[in-house]
């Protein structure tokens, strides 16, 4: 068994070295979809990020009316955590809020001598609402307008920002689906890519294989090197990918924080950069060795 | 060794049928030198992919050292063609290996251990006369080399058939006449010789068992025969 094993990885190692042009355009072929496979995995963190960072800007706030007690407040503030849609529930009594507003306003001496006139705090006090999801605030908007809650409840801001808010699910719950749409389609591109050239290798092989059955040669022993050979394309091109992608993420990471301020690309990666490399490989070892062992199957007939 | 009983072989393609063998009696005994004889097309390879079980017979029964053709799996084929030592016209060497390699190979894919190997490929290589161009590509070879390299590994694993498809075909009188010399050497081993051609100067002068095929059917089996169509 270990003789065997030795031999077909000595073959598998002897194939790939001779194979010259054929083995260098194969590995190419591969880099190329291994760079595509590390652009989905980008592609969907940025998404995932980018995505994050849209609902986290996204809320609304219930006012309560000024004669409305703390108490009350704060059941209605108990209630809504209860509720499985609600990530998250910030009080902001009336005191605290005229202090953002003073904090907020500190430089504009027209509204601070406003608010000194006044006797009385004229802000409300409020509740500050994060859902999971930016399509759940419909449904706290309306659990939120029920009678019950009417004598305490001023106004939610949901009414005047519902178009936005609605709007931004939508761009969300398209850029999801189109994240998933996209991955399948370049995925299954490259995959399919790659599947021919080794397939094309191969088939260039075919008469050997014809010989080898001829002299006598097992199926195993004769799929054994082309499928080790289809491993060391991919354990060279995940590496050499890796490689490529490396000054790749580094110039384009200050781009997308631009756009994403949140999102460090050459952290990321930094902060991953054993699971990319591993992940790269597998796909790539994988890869290389179904294709080999589909595109074998045909010339064993012999 | 090698029996052929009421063989016939027939080819159908989409509604064409060709009959490539008719009824076919034969028997091979061990250590016999036989030359299959006939025009292209009589039936001369069929006769050879049959007993090295590329081809099942559609009538009759074929037996080769105690193998069943007819029953014979795919997965069995590897152990049969290890009692079988193959060279053809176009030699079929593994072009990416270096002829060393091409010889060691039929005994790595027969899973003997490499101390086996280092010593039976150089003698085996040497018993052609090619020692000096062990490490060489069969591109690197002449025709006459590359024969005998084939001839090496057809050889190497001791097989107790030999079966010579047109081996002469692509090569010069000098070298076939070697060819022929080592095929001979080869019987006087004790191994049995197939031997498929129309080189009609061979076969007068080997002055051994001569089969005939016209057109699928035998038409002589002569015990010492010469070429006669």
């Amino acid at each position: 068994m270990f003789t065997i094993l030795s031999r077909i990885i000595k073959y598998g190692i002897l194939g790939f070295r001779r194979g010259g042009w054929l083995s260098a355009a194969t590995v190419a072929i591969m880099v190329l979809t291994l760079l595509v496979f590390e652009g989905l995995i980008f592609f969907n963190v940025l998404t995932k990020i980018a995505i994050e960072s849209f609902q986290d800007k996204i809320d609304i706030s219930v006012y309560f009316k000024a004669e409305a007690p703390e108490d009350d407040i704060l059941k209605i503030k108990s209630s809504l955590e209860s509720l499985a849609e609600v990530k998250k529930v910030e009080y902001i009594s009336r005191d605290k809020a005229l202090e953002i507003f003073q904090a907020k306003h500190e430089k504009d001496q027209t509204i601070s001598e406003a608010l000194d006139e006044l006797k009385d705090n004229p802000l409300l006090a409020s509740l500050n609402i994060k859902a999971y999801n930016s399509s759940d605030y419909a449904a706290i908007n309306n659990y939120l307008s029920a009678d019950s809650f009417k004598k305490s409840v001023e106004k939610i801001s949901y009414a005047q920002n519902s178009l936005v808010i609605e709007r931004l699910t939508k761009i969300i719950s398209t850029a999801k689906k189109a994240g998933v749409f996209l991955t399948i389609l370049f995925a299954a591109v490259a995959v399919l890519i790659t599947f021919n050239t080794i397939r094309l290798a191969i088939y260039s092989y075919r008469e050997e294989i014809g010989i080898m059955r001829l002299v006598g040669a097992s199926n195993s022993f004769i799929q054994g090197p082309y499928i080790f050979e289809g491993i060391i394309y991919g354990l060279i091109a995940g590496v050499l990918s890796f490689i490529i992608a490396l000054p790749l993420i580094y110039y384009t990471a200050p781009y997308i924080r631009v756009l994403i301020p949140e999102m460090s690309l050459w952290f990321y990666l930094l902060s991953n950069i054993f699971t990319l490399l591993f992940y790269q490989i597998i796909f790539g070892i994988v890869l290389g060795a179904v294709s080999s062992v589909i595109a074998i199957r045909k010339y064993l007939r012999v | 060794m090698i029996n052929f009983q009421s063989v016939s072989k027939i080819y159908k393609v989409n509604s064409h049928v060709s009959t490539a063998l008719e009824d076919i009696n034969f028997n091979i005994s061990p250590g016999e030198f036989v030359s299959l004889v006939g025009r292209s097309g009589a039936g001369k390879s069929t006769v050879i992919k049959l007993i090295i079980g590329e081809e099942k017979p559609t009538k009759g029964r074929i037996i080769v050292s105690s193998h069943d053709i007819n029953k014979l799996k795919q997965s069995n084929l590897p152990h049969l063609r290890r009692h079988i030592g193959v060279i053809f016209q176009d030699f079929r060497l593994l072009v990416n290996k270096t002829a060393y390699e091409n010889v060691a190979f039929a005994l790595e894919a027969a899973g003997r251990p490499q101390i086996e190997i280092e010593e039976f490929v150089p003698q085996a290589l040497e018993m052609v006369g090619l020692s000096d161009k062990m490490h060489n590509f069969p591109s690197e070879l002449s025709g006459g080399e590359k024969q005998r390299v084939a001839i090496a590994r057809a050889m190497i694993n001791h097989p107790d058939i030999l079966i010579a498809d047109e081996p002469t075909g692509n090569l010069d009188p000098f070298n076939t006449a070697e060819i022929i010399k080592l095929l001979l050497k080869i019987n006087e081993l004790g191994t049995v010789v197939i031997l498929a051609t129309h080189n009609k100067e061979i076969i007068d002068e080997l002055n051994k068992r001569v089969i005939s095929l016209e057109k699928g059917k035998i038409i002589k089996d002569e015990e010492r025969g010469k070429y006669d169509l």
